[in-house]
């Protein structure tokens, strides 16, 4: 595949939450990401859409610095990322860890607090007390001495949400919080974004339920590969730009609706 | 009966070093098995190999520093070769390491073989399957040698270097407890939080190799794999706390060290039998035997208790049924 020529780059937003440029990943040569240019606005929970592959995972990766960049330049809030480890939290995939690994739900979401304690600082007392406070904000506290196998996928899902609550952010990436869960969970799920939000925060979520993308998010970011559109539900969940990120994937009776929903 | 002098002379040290090698591998090992990498610690173990081998050539002695940078240097180029064969040769990373350690393995036995001839030489035999026997404390000479400078000066090199070793790697894991939980469990957001992964697991990987070098001597490099694996192995079944998990393994070990050295120094004895058996042997059949018995036996994740858990389970279903 061949770069196009961007010769119209606007430079990066210091006051963007997020705001990346020309990013650009390979997988073994494959192009999973390619020259995207990106300003997270500052206000309202953002989606991320695609169809499988387009490089949704990868976008939060990359802006983590989890995955080589071939190119292109990430900001947070005008600063590169090692520099705001500390304002940043991620939520990966629930299958992207072995849930038999011998830690209680507590002991995850106190993860969330190992950035601030740094190298060689130790889990006090206090530490736990806030990791329970996180706990008992996803309606989990009863559980915080259960083995993390032992919780149901939606439980697992919200020891992953007080983890990242507990990181005490500015911008939270969340890699598919509502895969798998019940209703009850993705209810909860959603209330603690909307409290993010309004708290001032950044949450930028991939999220894979084309249905639900207008009623649950502000805004959003149409990736396949390249950046297809972004802005608000409305104008990114056109119908036309989900038919060029989808192509033959979604059914065109599905479109109208989408469109009139956004 | 033995005499304290035969005992403190030959018994006494084999088992320590027996114990301290199951000990310093096993802590390791709770990582390793828990991020599924147990075979990491067999890879090591055999790499390490020309690299003893090598620097024996060099210096021409057994001697615990060149012979750990031998091995150290042995494991990172064996890290290399496994990261280039993935990569370049789009390997899975098992089959990568599978070639990798064979290869590296088979060039330090034929290495070994062309090492004798010396005044000193390495005993291919040894390098194998050990050579706790071997390991002999001369100054002692009664329980008072214990607390006597200059007998304890004369304690065998192994002893003290697996000594040394296993004290580095505990002092490692608990310093570093709260970043090896972490980089264990989820590597992507330790990276994120600024625990970079891959220094976390080179550093794991430097750590493996050590532990393997300071065993190979006392058990030989085809054993060490079983202490990596089974003390941590066991403590598993028995704990869902990892704190828990790495104190039992290393009592496992400890366990597996001493009580297989007594099996094989004493075990045939005790039927009439004047003869002993293989100390290494029996201290991975120990440690094999502790991880059978914590399968069936474990309250949680036992064989026995989970068909329990299974028949109550369908027992009240019936009578929910008939109710």
């Amino acid at each position: 595949m061949i770069a196009q020529p961007q010769p119209h780059r606007s430079p990066i937003d210091p006051a963007a939450p997020l705001s990346v440029r020309d990013l650009t990943v390979t997988y073994d040569r494959k192009p999973v990401l390619w020259g995207l240019d990106y300003d997270a606005p500052a206000k309202g929970l953002i989606a991320v859409v695609g169809p499988n592959g387009a490089g949704k995972s990868t976008f939060l990766k990359a802006t983590l610095g989890l995955v080589p960049l071939i190119g292109g330049t990430v900001r947070i809030f005008g600063k590169p990322v090692g520099e705001m480890r500390d304002r940043i939290a991620y939520v990966p995939q629930r299958e992207s860890v072995d849930w038999e690994f011998p830690a209680s739900a507590l002991d995850v979401v106190a993860m969330g607090l190992y950035g601030k304690i740094g190298w060689l600082g130790r889990v006090t007392g206090k530490h736990k007390k806030t990791a329970l406070e996180q706990l008992d904000r996803v309606g989990l506290a009863d559980f915080a001495d259960r083995q993390i196998g032992r919780l149901s996928g939606g439980q697992q899902q919200r020891v992953f949400l007080a983890r990242a609550l507990a990181q005490d952010a500015q911008v939270y990436l969340m890699d598919e919080p509502f895969a798998g869960v019940d209703a009850a969970t993705e209810r909860a799920i959603l209330a603690t974004l909307v409290d993010l939000q309004k708290a001032g925060r950044t949450v930028i979520v991939v999220h894979h339920d084309l249905d639900t993308v207008a009623e649950y998010f502000d805004h959003a970011l149409v990736l396949n590969v390249r950046k297809i559109g972004d802005g608000s539900v409305a104008d990114a969940l056109s119908a036309d730009i989900l038919r060029q990120a989808y192509g033959g994937r979604l059914a065109t009776a599905h479109l109208p609706d989408l469109a009139r929903a956004g | 009966m033995i005499s304290v002098q035969d005992f403190l002379l030959i018994d006494a040290p084999a088992m320590v070093t027996g114990a301290l090698a199951a000990l310093a591998c096993a802590l390791v090992g709770n990582f390793l098995v828990l991020r599924k990498q147990a075979l990491i610690g067999d890879a090591m173990s055999h790499v390490v190999l020309p690299g003893i081998v090598v620097a024996f050539w060099v210096t021409g002695v057994i001697s615990a520093v060149p012979m750990l940078l031998g091995a150290l240097v042995a494991a990172l180029v064996a890290a290399g070769l496994i990261e280039a064969i993935r990569r370049l040769g789009h390997m899975e990373p098992g089959a990568a390491m599978g070639v990798v350690f064979t290869v590296m393995f088979a060039l330090g036995v034929v290495l070994l073989e062309r090492s004798g001839g010396r005044d000193v030489h390495l005993d291919v035999q040894h390098a194998l399957y050990g050579n706790l026997e071997g390991t002999l404390w001369i100054g002692a000479d009664g329980w008072g040698s214990l607390v006597d400078p200059s007998a304890l000066a004369e304690l065998p090199r192994q002893l003290v270097t697996l000594a040394v070793i296993t004290a580095v790697i505990g002092a490692l894991i608990v310093l570093f407890f709260k970043e090896l939980r972490l980089v264990t469990f989820d590597p992507a957001l330790a990276t994120a939080l600024g625990f970079p992964a891959h220094w976390v697991n080179l550093a794991m990987t430097v750590v493996t190799a050590a532990a393997a070098v300071a065993a190979f001597e006392a058990v030989g490099s085809i054993l060490v794999i079983a202490m990596f694996i089974c003390p941590p192995a066991t403590a598993r079944m028995l704990t869902d706390r990892l704190t828990t998990q790495v104190w039992l393994s290393a009592l496992f070990a400890v366990g597996a060290g001493l009580l297989g050295y007594l099996f094989a120094a004493f075990g045939l004895g005790w039927f009439g039998i004047d003869a002993s058996l293989n100390a290494a042997g029996m201290i991975a059949v120990v440690a094999a035997s502790g991880q059978v018995l914590a399968m069936l036996f474990s309250p949680r994740h036992g064989v026995i208790a989970r068909r329990r858990a299974i028949r109550r389970s369908a027992d009240e279903a019936t009578a929910q049924r008939l109710a």
